[in-house]
């Protein structure tokens, strides 16, 4: 158990004087009254002695209880606290499982002691993953190695991150590389911040003049004003466009360990699009090149009710209509390489700890050859829901992340697929069903099935007061019972409320007669068709 | 009745005449008289050498193509002695309802012109002209003001004439009873029952693999997506379109789908389209029309407001513009029950010779229109192929859907098929949502109109859009499928 105190002093205080019972693995979790008084309902005291235990659940069976504390709102706390089992921890009270920021992190997580089956949300060293620079410095060291130890064919596997180079210390290193290439597009990106602040693209030196001043100041004067570390990093001029429109993906994944690496990749995704048409004559125009949904919601033209994403599925569609299914294969299997690449660059530098496991939000650019590049990777990703559909996807994606961060000890650990997750790599790649040994432009196709089954489809939605518009959404419910064939279709209530600023559509027709109302229940029709 | 063989012979006689003129003819006898200077042809034998030539260079196949796709389109010819509104419509009181739901409708178009005071068409200036032409791939960065544009109607409007309409005829001695008057649609026409549609859609039956389900995640591929893909890359080697048509039954592989659409719907995409369109498109830049502002609005409520089809509004208003004036489209009135509305040259109402189509192709736009275009984008990405698989859509399939008419795949029988359906396989659902006020027809109304656009996932949209070219019909929009 741990106690989150606050103030590092009394952290060793803070510590169980009556040990807990390690956790059991496929067993129920102790009764809170055995460790001592940090049950349900108690005010959380860490005065020794039974508590009041929680009723037993009618099979007689104890029922696991997980405290949980969570340092944020909306998806993560609702999937959380509607855990069977789970209770939120109470101010002072011990928990066994925290989702916390990155903040927190960095004040409390050395000073706290955890216990065994205790879980939190990241690594203590995310940032050698999600910032910028040290991405780069890790991934470029890789590189070596694995030309050293593999040879360049297989380095060249690692040439998914356009050429960055830290500033200001690398500047010189820049400057040489730019007056390789005159008249290329390069973007500046500060590391620490996120949602698109302070990027901004350039093409001739005297953009960032700023930087060379910087660079002959001696040691006193770099201390007194912090000069914020950039990244500059060569643009994507050939961005690969649908509709006129760049766009980004979103894809996640899930850590559980770094030694050995065992990563899950996230069926579904999403790509978003930026507001306005592409084109290289505006570089300063941020709503044309930033596909951030932060900065696309400042835009001008940005209607709330439009969304600018679409999941990954139709992405997938799309292009597989497009170039077919083979290349469209290829474009996944280097997303993969992707990913298993970026997380073994940075293996050997986190720390390592059983107590962590950690989401990751890659952002992947596809150019015009269908050639995936890695962005960044976000290690607290956005899990804001921003319509309906996003809640659902990021409720989906916190519920099978807990599924297997696995407090419960149901699984076996055998398993290849949990939820929408698929394992991507167990220390070691991964083979998909049927598929040993085939390889894919020489990557090895790995158990990934990003974008083609939607792992939500079929559940019902979590109920969110969010409905604005009305749809059916139909749902990819096809049973064979007893040979009927069902469509269903889903009808949700019509709601007209309007929320300030956002268009309502008028469609009161010329030919107008009475406007009849639909019911008010959820309908729920289904046709069948009997053979 | 008429009997068979004369039945056969005039449509050979019309197909003939249609094919005469058009450009698979002309290349026909372009490539016979090409193929006089092979060895192979010899002057002894000299037709069926040709015809032996014509045969293997595939130059046969698209012929039958040709024939196949005006076999689908145009319906079988009735007894010689009918007059022409029978091949559109054959029962009276249909007409008459179509024909006053069109004076309203163009009532109410013409009411909206004068209190605009905006012409319903004019030409635009050349700087106009200029920066359209600029802004041509991004017309949906526009954001002209139409708060003031109404949509002519939308599908509700239609549903309440359908709902009223009624065969003089026909007379109900029966008491009103609980069978005949639980339905919004009280027209006695000819639907099939579950028995007729198993037989007609005998591939959609339990034992047949389908795309969509028995490609699923937990069925090996070996099963029946292999072989299914398979077969559908050698259809699109043969090139056959009747072949394609029997095939999409299934369902079509993603991949593949484009191309067998084009190849049932018979476009190939010719330099001489290609030109079609590109005078269509000066067409656009060089005149500007009111239902110009009716489409922009459409696409901005509808498609611009839809999370899928959001990324393609640029296309659409390139389609659709293109649409409204493309004059071909007025062949379709031929055996369609809608009349295309006409309009005076200012000063000359009632007089013949200076009548125009209005809008020139005689269709004008309702609220939901555009979505008929949105799904396409995910297919074809080339404008003028866009185009042309759009409008060959429309004139074969769409355009039933917003006409009255008593053909089987038109909205009136749709409707009904899908009460009676409903009614008879399940009836205390029927009932019960009657009783909550929520009567099926209505909820299922506006899904049928727009063939179900915007309504599913955009995957199973096109699944089921595969089964209305696979059959040829609509009625697979009233039935369950999958």
């Amino acid at each position: 158990m741990a106690t989150a105190a606050a103030c590092g002093a009394c952290a060793m205080a803070g510590r169980r004087a009556a040990a807990a019972a390690p956790r059991a693995p496929k067993k129920p979790k102790q009764r809170p009254a055995e460790r001592g008084g940090a049950g349900p309902g108690s005010t959380g005291g860490s005065a020794p002695g039974a508590a009041p235990l929680p009723p037993p659940p009618p099979s007689g069976r104890p029922r696991p209880c997980v405290r949980f504390k969570c340092g944020l709102t909306g998806p993560v706390l609702d999937v959380l606290s509607s855990r069977p089992g789970w209770q939120q921890a109470k101010d002072e009270e011990e928990w066994d499982f925290l989702w916390c920021d990155v903040s927190w992190l960095r004040e409390n997580f050395d000073h706290t002691y955890m216990e065994e089956h205790v879980r939190i949300c990241h690594f203590r060293n995310h940032y050698e993953l999600s910032r910028k620079n040290y991405l780069v410095k890790n991934l470029k060291r890789f590189r070596k190695q694995l030309e050293r130890e593999a040879g360049k064919l297989e380095a060249a596997k690692c040439d998914f991150f356009p050429k960055t180079f830290e500033m200001p210390s690398e500047y010189h290193l820049f400057v040489e590389e730019f007056r390789k290439k005159p008249g290329t597009t390069w973007i500046m990106k500060p590391v620490g911040r996120s949602q698109g602040k302070g990027i901004f693209l350039f093409r001739k030196l005297k953009d960032i003049v700023d930087w060379k001043k910087d660079g002959g100041r001696t040691e006193e004067q770099k201390d007194e004003t912090q000069v914020e570390t950039y990244v500059a990093q060569q643009y994507i001029e050939n961005p690969y466009l649908i509709g006129g429109r760049k766009f980004d993906l979103r894809v996640y994944v899930l850590v559980t360990s770094y030694i050995p690496l065992k990563a899950w990749l996230y069926r579904d995704g999403f790509a978003r699009f930026s507001n306005t048409r592409f084109t290289l004559n505006s570089i300063d125009d941020h709503y044309v090149h930033l596909t951030n949904v932060a900065v696309q919601k400042t835009a001008r033209d940005y209607d709330p009710e439009k969304g600018c994403k679409w999941m990954i599925q139709q992405l997938r569609q799309y292009l597989t209509a497009k170039h077919g299914a083979g290349s469209v294969e290829v474009l996944f299997a280097d997303m993969d390489n992707i990913f298993i690449k970026s997380l073994q660059s940075v293996q050997k530098v986190i720390i390592s700890d059983k107590h962590c496991f950690e989401l990751y939000g890659y952002d992947i650019l596809i150019d015009r050859n269908l050639k995936p590049w890695l962005l960044e990777v976000n290690a607290s990703p956005s899990l804001i829901a921003s319509s309906q559909e996003d809640y659902e996807l990021k409720c989906h994606l916190l519920k099978d992340t807990l599924h297997i961060v696995d407090m419960e000890g149901r699984l076996t650990g055998k398993e290849k697929r949990v939820g929408g997750f698929d394992l991507i790599w167990n220390d070691g790649p991964v083979s998909r069903e049927g598929n040993l040994g085939t390889l894919v432009n020489g990557n090895f196709m790995a158990n990934t099935h990003l974008g083609t089954y939607s792992p939500s489809a079929g559940r019902v939605p979590c109920s969110h007061p969010f409905l604005t518009k009305r749809r059916a959404r139909a749902f990819h419910l096809r049973t064979r019972e007893q040979g009927v064939w069902t469509l269903g279709l889903r009808v949700q209530k019509e709601q007209t409320f309007s929320k300030s600023g956002c268009k309502q559509p008028d469609c009161r027709s010329t030919v107008e007669n009475k406007h009849i109302n639909v019911g008010e229940t959820t309908l729920f029709i289904a046709l069948l068709f009997k053979f | 009745m008429l009997d068979p063989d004369s039945g056969l012979s005039l449509t050979i006689a019309r197909i003939v005449q249609r094919l005469q003129g058009s450009s698979l003819h002309s290349q026909l006898e372009r490539q016979a008289r090409v193929s006089l200077h092979k060895p192979e042809i010899k002057l002894e034998s000299l037709k069926e050498d040709i015809k032996d030539f014509l045969k293997t260079s595939g130059w046969e196949k698209k012929l039958q193509n040709a024939v196949y796709s005006e076999l689908n389109v145009f319906p079988s010819p009735c007894h010689p002695a009918a007059p022409p509104e029978h091949m559109k419509e054959p029962l009276a009181y249909m007409r008459k309802a179509q024909g006053s739901w069109e004076k309203r409708i163009l009532k109410s178009l013409n009411s909206m012109c004068t209190e605009l005071s905006i012409p319903l068409a004019q030409k635009r200036p050349a700087s106009e002209q200029k920066e359209l032409l600029n802004k041509w791939n991004e017309m949906g960065t526009d954001e002209p003001d139409l708060s003031l544009f109404r949509p002519v109607y939308a599908p509700k409007d239609f549903l309440e004439v359908l709902m009223n309409l009624r065969n003089p005829n026909y007379e109900n001695g029966e008491q009103p009873s609980f069978r005949n008057h639980l339905g919004l649609i009280q027209v006695p026409l000819k639907v099939k029952d579950i028995p007729e549609l198993k037989e007609d859609f005998s591939e959609l039956g339990l034992n047949t693999g389908q795309l969509g389900i028995d490609d699923s995640a937990q069925v090996p591929p070996e099963f029946f997506e292999n072989e299914h893909v398979r077969v559908g890359q050698k259809v699109l080697a043969e090139q056959d379109s009747a072949a394609a048509q029997q095939y999409v039954r299934q369902g079509c592989p993603t991949a593949l789908r484009a191309d067998l659409w084009a190849l049932i719907l018979n476009i190939s995409n010719q330099p001489e389209d290609i030109l079609y369109y590109e005078q269509l498109k000066s067409n656009v830049i060089q005149y500007d029309l009111l239902v110009d502002s009716l489409i922009y609005k459409d696409v901005k409520l509808t498609a611009s407001n839809d999370d899928y089809y959001f990324v393609f509004e640029d296309y659409l208003y390139q389609v659709l513009l293109c649409f409204s004036r493309d004059t071909s489209v007025l062949d379709h009135f031929t055996y369609s029950s809608a009349t295309p509305p006409k309009s005076y040259i200012r000063g000359k109402l009632g007089i013949e010779e200076y009548a125009v189509f209005y809008p020139p192709n005689g269709v004008i736009p309702f609220h939901g229109f555009s979505m008929y275009v949105a799904p396409l984008c995910f297919l074809y990405h080339e404008p003028s192929k866009l185009y042309q698989i759009f409008r060959e859509m429309y004139v074969r399939f769409f355009f039933r859907l917003h006409s009255i008419s008593s053909h089987p795949s038109g909205i009136v029988s749709l409707c009904l098929l899908f009460e009676t359906l409903l009614q008879t396989h399940l009836p205390q659902l029927f009932y019960h949502l009657r009783e909550i006020g929520a009567q099926p027809l209505r909820i299922s109304f506006k899904w049928m109109v727009r063939a179900f656009s915007g309504y599913l996932a955009t995957d199973q949209l096109l699944l089921l859009w595969d089964r209305i070219l696979g059959y040829n019909s609509l009625e697979v929009l009233a039935v369950p499928q999958r």
